[in-house]
């Protein structure tokens, strides 16, 4: 309940606040956005199988974030960083669309 | 069918809130909400360039300054093709200007174009009917010596290159026309030197007034001088020009 309520509340201050991004973060921001939803439903799978912990929950939300944006910034330095951008967002996309399955599989035994 | 645990747990979670689990899972979802919704309107804001990485716009950049060098260079080009035709045209001219001034030059000198300009006008009066081709060949020959640039006998012969005088019954033809005095001879040419030429001494005034002749010269210059009779050039029949090399 009130995960929801935190997840609306971010939508609304964006919204709200309409920031600029920075231009050092311009190159980051998105993927940390997909490894943080990586994050997130891995989080809500871990839940649903009656694992979950918010120390993990937050060790691996941070962690998935920095690690995303230091392989873009190790990517960017190589001349690779496309590519390498390209990589990180297919592999976190698998792995969404995996924990994504799971979680179905709890939902609607389906 | 019984729902399984993961369900109820979910279930019982939105129906009991406030567990720290909870509290830090919504304050981590209000990041990833806040940080998508800030990247989607960075996203929708952007034109076409930003965001773009360093290497790209390199790449865009240094395609733009080919592409740019090559419109220059055609530039060039062009400009180069645009002012050879200038230059092409403006040399055609000046050489037809250049013709058309030396057709009218030689017009007027060959007698195939009406003459004016000041010169004088001489009037031959030959009472004993004694003044012949002698003196009037000199004082034509005087006339031409002179600078004399189109000469008129009599309002109906040109005298050019070619003309011919012979002495006829009732006075001198020339090219084969019948003339009879009083001659009229129109001159255009400088005024004083042709004035100056006849009236030398021993010269034409001279001689046809030498009473052996008889005659009688009045000379009056004039600022225009007439000239509307034209000669008829023959094409040649034997010369052939030489082509320059």
């Amino acid at each position: 309940m009130i995960a929801g309520l935190g997840l609306l509340v971010g939508i609304i201050i964006g919204l709200m606040l309409q920031p600029e991004v920075p231009l050092w973060l311009e190159p980051y921001l998105p993927i940390a956005v997909v490894a943080a939803l990586d994050a997130v439903f891995g989080a809500l799978r871990a839940f649903l199988d009656g694992i979950f912990d918010d120390k993990v929950f937050v060790v691996s939300f941070v962690s998935n974030v920095l690690i995303a944006a230091l392989i873009v910034y190790l990517g960017d330095k190589l001349g690779v960083g496309g590519q390498l951008s390209t990589g990180v967002i297919v592999v976190l996309g698998i792995r969404i669309f995996s924990n994504v399955a799971a979680i179905r599989r709890h939902i609607f035994h389906a | 069918m019984s729902s399984s645990p993961g369900r109820d747990r979910l279930l019982a979670s939105l129906r009991r809130p406030g567990s720290r689990g909870q509290i830090t899972a919504a304050v981590l979802l209000a990041v990833v909400g806040f940080a998508s919704v800030v990247q989607v309107q960075a996203q929708e804001r952007n034109d076409d360039y930003e965001g773009m990485r360093e290497e790209d716009l390199v790449q865009l950049l240094n395609s733009l300054a080919s592409a740019s060098q090559r419109a220059e260079n055609e530039i060039a080009e062009l400009e180069q093709t645009r002012s050879s035709l200038r230059s092409d045209t403006d040399s055609r001219q000046a050489v037809l200007k250049q013709a058309r001034e030396r057709a009218t030059v030689l017009g007027i000198l060959a007698g195939t174009l009406p003459a004016v300009g000041q010169g004088i006008v001489v009037e031959v009066k030959d009472p004993q009917g004694n003044v012949g081709i002698d003196q009037m060949l000199n004082g034509i020959q005087e006339l031409r010596n002179a600078g004399a640039e189109a000469i008129e006998v009599n309002d109906s012969v040109r005298v050019v290159a070619q003309s011919a005088l012979e002495d006829g019954e009732d006075g001198i033809i020339v090219d084969d026309t019948q003339l009879s005095p009083p001659y009229l001879l129109e001159v255009v040419g400088a005024p004083r030197t042709l004035a100056a030429a006849l009236n030398i001494y021993g010269g034409f005034v001279a001689d046809v007034e030498d009473p052996s002749i008889g005659g009688s010269v009045s000379i009056e210059e004039s600022q225009n001088v007439e000239i509307a009779t034209l000669a008829e050039v023959p094409e040649p029949e034997y010369a052939e020009p030489v082509e320059p090399e």
